[in-house]
């Protein structure tokens, strides 16, 4: 019902959301020349980067599958995505919610991942015909499973109300992790998709008089700065 | 409730407000953000006290739930209750002076703050310090020119 009656929300985020369609367009249109060459030569070196890691990635991608083959499990798939832009942003300062301009029109269904161009940004918990409402992983009543990319250790990284802190829960003192460490998400909730950047390790605290180690990170995604987001299509057998 | 001409300033007056409920403020600023709906419908219920109904400042108090993604219910009982509590004092409040009257308004939207942050808390989060008094502070602030405004807009439109 929610879903439902949340649609009238949908039109007062277009309306706040126009100063700031205002100004994007006018950076847009008066630019001088010398400034998009100088965008224009930026732009086609990072292309030339990725494209020379994307080259080592097809051959990688494959001998990955040909692994897998061999150990008999079940192949990787590419992920489908959506572009989506924000909108909105909650005006509690307690939660941590966007709004984006994808709803049920586009196929954009409750659970399903949001990223940045950085990592993982969070999760659409409310969805609506024509935006939905992403909470983001630093929200406090949010949690997701991760690992340490370095060597697979699991831990869940719990929002906690700080836009730019995550921290990990129940992480043994003898833990190998440690500073610097980049944790990715790991896919066992069956919500996140497996392998994205979710936030790297900013500080490991170990007191041994307490039962776990205090663990901070920091999300990979740029929650409070990404307008353009993208939604992961491949989870949908999660709640709807 | 109101003559039709009279109807469209007020809903125009509620979508306003609605809006600066939900413009984006940086992080910081969303903390003292004022409940501007709420100042509406607490100079609303000074003026005419005698048309003011709790069923429509519930349904208000649940669009905005609805807008800005907060439990249902959650201003919609606020908003009753400071609503109820101007309805029993308007006689005496209506004599104050502007700042005075801010003084009450601080009181009357700390009550819907206090209300808000035990939903809050209800539904599983714990918010820290008292912050969550800081919008009452700016509505009180704010009283004075929004009362001046609304009376402007109302002795213009003609609506009573």
């Amino acid at each position: 019902m929610r879903a439902q009656l949340g649609t009238v929300a949908t039109p007062f985020y277009w309306v706040t959301n126009i100063p700031q369609r205002l100004e994007d367009w006018g950076q847009d249109t008066f630019r001088s020349r010398a400034n998009l060459q100088a965008e224009n030569e930026a732009l086609r070196t990072e292309l030339l980067i990725h494209q020379r890691r994307l080259q080592q990635m097809a051959a990688l991608a494959a001998e990955n599958v040909r692994l897998r083959r061999l150990l008999n499990s079940s192949d990787m798939l590419q992920d489908k995505v959506l572009i989506s832009e924000l909108i909105g942003i909650s005006p509690d300062p307690l939660t941590h919610t966007v709004m984006i301009d994808r709803g049920r029109r586009d196929g954009v269904y409750r659970g399903q991942a949001v990223l940045d161009a950085f990592g993982l940004m969070g999760q659409v918990v409310e969805v609506h015909s024509n935006s939905s409402r992403v909470l983001l992983i630093t929200d406090s009543s949010h949690a997701l499973p991760v690992q340490v990319n370095r060597n697979g250790v699991r831990a869940i990284a719990e929002g906690t109300g700080n836009l730019n802190q995550l921290r990990l829960r129940h992480v043994s003192n003898t833990t190998d992790i440690r500073a610097g460490d980049v944790l990715v998400s790991s896919g066992l909730g069956g919500r996140y998709p497996v392998g994205y950047p979710v936030a790297q390790v900013e500080e490991v605290v170990r007191d041994p008089g307490q039962s776990f180690a205090t663990v901070i990170a920091s999300p990979k995604a740029r929650l409070d700065r990404s307008r353009h987001v993208l939604l992961v299509f491949g989870n949908e057998d999660g709640d709807n | 409730m109101f003559g039709s001409a009279d109807r469209w300033v007020v809903i125009g007056a509620v979508l306003v407000a609605l809006l600066l409920a939900v413009y984006p403020l940086p992080l910081d600023w969303r903390w003292g953000r004022p409940a501007f709906l709420l100042l509406l419908v607490i100079y609303w219920s000074l003026i005419v006290p005698g048309r003011t109904s709790l069923t429509l400042v519930w349904c208000l108090g649940l669009v905005q739930d609805l807008i800005t993604g907060t439990p249902l219910g959650q201003h919609a009982l606020g908003m009753v209750i400071v609503t109820y509590i101007c309805l029993q004092s308007y006689q005496r409040v209506c004599n104050y002076g502007l700042w005075q009257q801010a003084c009450w308004v601080f009181v009357l939207v700390g009550i819907s703050q206090l209300t808000a942050n035990w939903v809050y808390t209800m539904s599983g989060g714990n918010a820290p310090g008292l912050y969550f008094l800081l919008p009452a502070f700016t509505s009180a602030l704010l009283w004075p020119f929004c009362y001046r405004l609304l009376e402007h807009l109302r002795h213009r439109f003609a609506v009573s």
